[in-house]
């Protein structure tokens, strides 16, 4: 993201979380309290069998009044641990997934919020991947560190403490020889980062040659390519093969090698501990024990390890998030504003100065006063910076100078949706929302009627070519609307605005990929539209806004002549140039 | 899945080996208890110090035999696997390259794309864990049972009776929790959408001041995302403390029933110790065997899409005719041809006849979706008509291998895309024998020399991936150069000129009209200006042939022509350059 942005300390995203989890603090609580009873229940059992063994020596010499309150005990631990665990993992997942849907919630809200200028700069696949993935890595991260982290802490002092307890000096062996398996585990790790890093660099290459054969199948086939590509494919394939045969198989060898320390752990205790036990230093029933606990201590140190990395990651992942939700919203509407009904259309811009960076101003000091009911066209060369108007006149930006208003108000005393309401919109870059072909069209009248719908599809001539779609208007269309043409999914924007005429319009070269005959239908169906109302019109094709009232021709983000058709032909500037282009032979 | 196993053949020592040392791993790890029992009744009971030195020097070197096993069994397992996914991957490649526009169209891109990378991953990590721990677990675990029968018969009894009641826990759990969890992953691919739709269509959203809705649609499927999560949770949650109940009820009654055959001295204080230590093992295997099946279930998952794909065939059959066999190369004709694409409600052309003869210059013009470039992709056969024949050279397209019709035509696709390599790598896309010379000749034609030498590299100027580094009419020019590379009999530009301003595209008319091997030339345009010198214009109107002829003859003939010709040229204009 952009340089502005300061990363998050991460004691700045603690508070944060904490914030979130606030609310379930008792739960949290609660389940602490219910870790150290599964934890301490789950040590004390190994010694209970060790007790246990112990009451059973040999022929006769068993005490069964023993044995049996001994295992009595051991029937109530094992009973209350697992009461316990799963009531502990039951308010782990209450906790975390309430906080990750409040903080889905109030980031998805901020979204709509956000001003467009900073929607604009920041990828959409970023912001879905903080709201979606980071947000679900943060919720693993979140709910291992509740469970694993502090058991496993407990664990590990725990067993030392009872290991303590039972002989010294076997967990002084053990202390001392553990620490190696968790030395071999790192040391793979890092060796098998490099093979890992070059594997993941292989596979990168692959895909993007996938996705760029596969994409342009079509072209790979015309020029008949098919075996050079799958040469070239073959030439990845086999290096990739290569590397990621050395990444699993030496990845692959921490567990034998831990394993390998650990049953070095076990046959030392059981040396120590048999020979303590010939000398009595110990019993057979501790020394069972102890194996046991040798078995498991290991675990929660291999555990932590991957839980702390678990836990940073989760803390990045959250720092992303929550810089998110604070970034800047937009400035809030103004309280009390006017309800703004009944809108004439006259729309006067006074001294308007913007842009989108400081350092390159953009539009300075313009005026323009059009009267309701007029049609004002903007036209230039692409990328001069047409669509700025139309940015200003919604307020998706904000002027950064001088001030816009219609009817009378500064477009910054109304509320978004009072102005945006009285505003129709068809952009270039078409967009279509998931769902069918009626509710893409009643998008601004929810509960418009079909004959409304239908008469609105007519208008725009998408009747037609709705009509042959498998389902008709009851079709079901992605989002971008795949699978339509481009002058399709066109036709549908002009329809969505057709159904719910409101008394100014911008249309934001509407109609650049519909043909010209089309088009000419289109632009019967717009006049009648256009009556009476107040239209911007942004066109890249002269001959549609000849009849308008104001042209503003703009090059390099400037307004440069401004006049009706003829005036600007006469005047013989840069309209007449781009004019006499569009002809050329 | 099960056919995707042929591209494990070759591998077959592997495969077999690699779970064979495993399981030698395995039954090291099952004589430990009995070592142990050895030290407590031999060693402790007896005070025998040199025994317990002997017994615990074997579990060491079973140790270390174990780790050396283990190594080996991981080499082979990788092996095996990623000889697996290089051959597979290899396979869906080859595959794909055969299949038609048709099965592309149906199966998607994007699809196909999953398919051979996130999909083939995980099949490979599958057949690695399956090669790893398969057989590992359930040896371990009746392994266990069987050495506890070694021990004691009714002793391991308990073993059979735990092993049951944990198998029915474990997959009774998985059994019901998979499921649910899938359906929790399709949820939240449901917010995602909701998410990223609201980004992407902020601008219409805002102007139609939906917010609010939207907030409210993402709440609710957030909402209902999490009480799946709760719901799934709470029943996986239950998967530990009952296998914990299970085994350490069973541990109670084991130490019971032994203390009693203690006392009658059938058994001893070590081999009670070594079957509370065969206990242990079986649960912390059965967990691993759990967690391997939902693993290899989604690898199956993935092995089943994967293979669906290779199941797809083309729907077209290749002919046999050649070049050599054709009577006039470049001539196209059109016998009364009609086609619906594959899940069309309606068919795209109609009944459309008409006759090109070699050389001639052919203008398509009509309005959006009118049928214009599935006109133009039934000539390199992209798709076979649904009805009528399409003839070029005299010969049925469906008759001509596939290769040599395409070797013969060259198409300017609408979109201009150039591949990751360098300007020459993508002109010689046309023919890879091209000199120099005929590179910069087909340069000059398509009006692209200029493109070349402003780049500092000339021809071996690089080309990022989708040729991002050039300009929307730079791209299209190259394109067009690349397919006259090929000098083909047949030249068909695809509305390939929208981005060249109007004196460029006039240019480039010209060039190729003056070319020595002059092709037979479809321009596909929505420009009149564009078609207006052709030879013949077709007009298409909602898929049907509205007028053929010269410009002259439709302007007087054609109300569809005239229309599109004066809204391009407005009234006024019309009579000025008519």
């Amino acid at each position: 993201m952009a340089k502005t942005e300061k990363k998050m300390s991460r004691r700045a995203v603690l508070r944060r979380v904490l914030g979130y989890i606030r609310p379930h603090l008792l739960k949290l609580a609660a389940s602490l309290v219910l870790a150290l009873i599964v934890v301490a229940l789950t040590l004390y059992v190994p010694i209970l069998i060790g007790q246990a063994i112990d009451c059973i020596i040999g022929m006769g010499q068993v005490d069964f009044a023993a044995l049996k309150s001994i295992l009595l005990r051991i029937a109530l631990c094992i009973v209350v641990t697992a009461g316990a665990q799963w009531l502990q993992s039951e308010l782990n997942n209450r906790v975390t997934h309430d906080a990750v849907r409040d903080i889905r919630r109030d980031a998805f809200a901020h979204i709509q919020r956000l001003p467009l200028s900073f929607l604009d700069a920041h990828p959409t696949g970023d912001i879905v991947s903080r709201m979606i993935s980071d947000v679900d890595t943060f919720a693993d991260g979140l709910l291992m560190g509740f469970t694993q982290f502090f058991s496993g802490v407990m664990t590990i002092a725990g067993t030392l403490l009872f290991m303590l307890t039972l002989s010294p000096l076997i967990t002084l062996v053990v202390v001392v020889i553990t620490p190696v398996s968790l030395l071999v585990a790192n040391f793979i790790a890092k060796s098998t980062h490099d093979m890992f890093v070059l594997q993941s660099k292989t596979r990168g290459e692959q895909t993007s040659l996938i996705d760029e054969a596969l994409r342009e199948q079509k072209l790979v086939q015309a020029f008949a390519r098919e075996d050079e590509t799958l040469k070239q494919f073959d030439e990845i394939n086999e290096r990739l093969k290569d590397c990621s045969l050395r990444a699993v198989f030496f990845s692959s060898l921490t567990n034998p090698c831990t394993r390998f320390v650990n049953s070095l752990v076990y046959a030392a205790v059981a040396l120590t501990g048999a020979l303590a036990a010939i000398s009595g230093a110990l019993t057979v029933g501790s020394l069972t024990s102890f194996l046991s606990y040798a078995n498991q201590y290991t675990k929660p140190f291999n555990e932590i390890s991957g839980v702390i990395t678990e836990l940073q990651n989760a803390l990045a992942c959250a720092g992303r998030i929550f810089q998110l939700i604070d970034e800047p919203a937009e400035a809030a509407d103004p309280a009390g504003a006017p309800s703004f009904d009944s809108v004439r259309g006259e729309v006067a811009l006074k001294d308007v100065s913007f842009s989108y960076t400081k350092d390159r101003p953009l539009i300075e000091d313009f005026s323009l006063n059009v009267r309701p009911g007029q049609r004002v066209a903007i036209v230039g060369p692409t990328g001069c910076g047409k669509t700025t108007m139309i940015n200003l006149l919604m307020r998706f930006y904000d002027v950064d100078g001088g001030e816009i208003r219609i009817d009378g108000h500064e477009t910054r005393t109304l509320s978004r949706k009072a102005l945006r309401r009285n505003i129709g919109m068809v952009l270039q870059d078409t967009w279509l929302s998931a769902g069918t072909i009626r509710e893409n069209i009643a998008m601004g009248k929810p509960d418009a009627t079909d004959a409304e719908i239908i008469a609105a599809a007519k208008a725009a001539h998408a009747h037609g070519f709705i009509r042959r779609l498998p389902d008709g208007y009851n079709t079901v269309i992605r989002e971008n609307g795949d699978g339509l043409s481009q002058g399709q999914k066109q036709l549908l924007c002009i329809a969505r605005v057709m159904l719910c005429l409101p008394p100014m319009l911008i249309l934001d070269e509407a109609t650049s990929s519909i043909d010209t005959r089309t088009e000419m239908k289109i632009q019967d169906a717009f006049a009648t539209m256009m009556q009476g109302r107040t239209s911007f019109i942004v066109a890249h094709r002269l001959s549609t806004i000849q009849s308008a009232d104001v042209i503003l021709v703009m090059r390099d983000g400037r307004i440069v002549e401004q006049g009706t058709h003829g005036e600007l032909l006469q005047r013989g500037g840069f309209y007449k140039e781009l004019h006499e282009a569009q002809f050329a032979q | 899945m099960k056919k995707l196993f042929v591209y494990l053949k070759g591998y077959m020592r592997e495969c077999v080996l690699g779970p064979l040392f495993k399981l030698l791993e395995a039954s090291f790890e099952l004589i430990i208890p009995l070592l142990v029992a050895s030290i407590i009744d031999g060693g402790i009971l007896a005070g025998d110090k040199t025994h317990v030195v002997k017994m615990v020097a074997i579990m060491a070197l079973l140790g270390l035999t174990g780790l050396i096993a283990a190594v080996t069994a991981q080499y082979f397992a990788a092996k095996a696997a990623i000889g697996f996914s290089t051959r597979l991957r290899h396979a869906l490649m080859a595959h794909i390259q055969t299949l038609s526009y048709t099965e592309i169209d149906t199966v998607g891109t994007s699809t196909l794309v999953t398919r051979m990378t996130s999909d083939v991953n995980q099949v490979q990590s599958g057949v690695n864990m399956c090669l790893r721990l398969l057989l590992r677990s359930p040896f371990v675990v009746f392994g266990a049972m069987v050495m506890a029968f070694t021990i004691d018969f009714d002793c391991a009894l308990i073993f059979a009776a735990v092993i049951f009641v944990l198998c029915v826990i474990v997959f009774s759990i998985m059994l019901i929790t998979i499921p649910k969890y899938r359906a929790v992953q399709g949820q939240l691919d449901s917010v995602t959408a909701a998410t990223r739709e609201n980004l992407s269509g902020v601008r219409v959203l805002r102007a139609f001041c939906k917010e609010e809705d939207e907030q409210g649609k993402f709440e609710k499927r957030s909402r209902l995302l999490t009480r799946m999560q709760l719901s799934v949770g709470r029943i996986s949650a239950v998967m530990n403390p009952l296998t914990y109940v299970a085994i350490n009820a069973a541990v109670i009654v084991l130490i019971h029933s032994g203390a009693m055959k203690v006392q009658l001295g059938s058994l001893t204080q070590g081999e009670v110790v070594a079957l509370y230590n065969y206990m242990s093992q079986i649960l912390v295997e059965l967990v691993k065997m759990a967690n391997l099946i939902i693993l290899l279930t989604k690898a199956w998952a993935c092995g089943d899409r994967i293979s669906a794909v290779l199941a797809v065939r083309s729907s077209q059959r290749d002919g046999t005719m050649t070049l050599e066999s054709l009577e006039s190369r470049g001539s196209v004709v059109f016998e009364d041809v009609s086609l619906r694409y594959a899940g069309a409600g309606a068919e795209s052309l109609e009944h459309v006849s008409f006759c090109v003869r070699p050389g001639e210059t052919v203008g398509v013009i009509g309005g959006t979706g009118c049928g214009k470039t599935s006109l133009i992709n039934l000539i390199p056969r992209f798709y076979d008509a649904t009805e009528g024949r399409v003839l070029v050279g005299g010969a049925d397209v469906c008759d001509m291998k596939k290769e040599a019709l395409r070797e013969s035509i060259a198409v300017v696709p609408q979109k201009a895309v150039l591949f990751k390599g360098t300007i020459r790598s993508n002109l010689l896309w046309g023919n890879e024998n091209a000199t120099d010379e005929e590179l910069y000749a087909a340069l000059a034609v398509a009006q692209a020399l200029d493109v070349v030498n402003s780049k500092p590299g000339h021809l071996d100027e690089p080309v990022e991936q989708g040729g991002r580094n050039f300009s929307g009419g730079q791209r299209q020019r190259l394109t067009i150069a690349r397919a006259l590379v090929k000098k083909p009999d047949i030249l068909i530009l695809d509305d390939s000129a929208s981005a060249l301003d109007y004196a460029t595209d006039a240019s480039l008319r010209r060039a190729i009209r003056e070319m020595d091997h002059r092709p037979t030339t479809f321009i596909v345009s929505q420009r009149a200006s564009s078609v207006r010198f052709a030879d013949q214009i077709i007009v298409l109107d909602d898929g049907r042939v509205a007028g053929i002829g010269t410009h002259d003859a439709l302007l007087a003939s054609c109300p569809v022509y005239q229309e599109i010709y004066a809204s391009q040229y407005g009234g006024e204009e019309a009579e000025n350059h008519g």
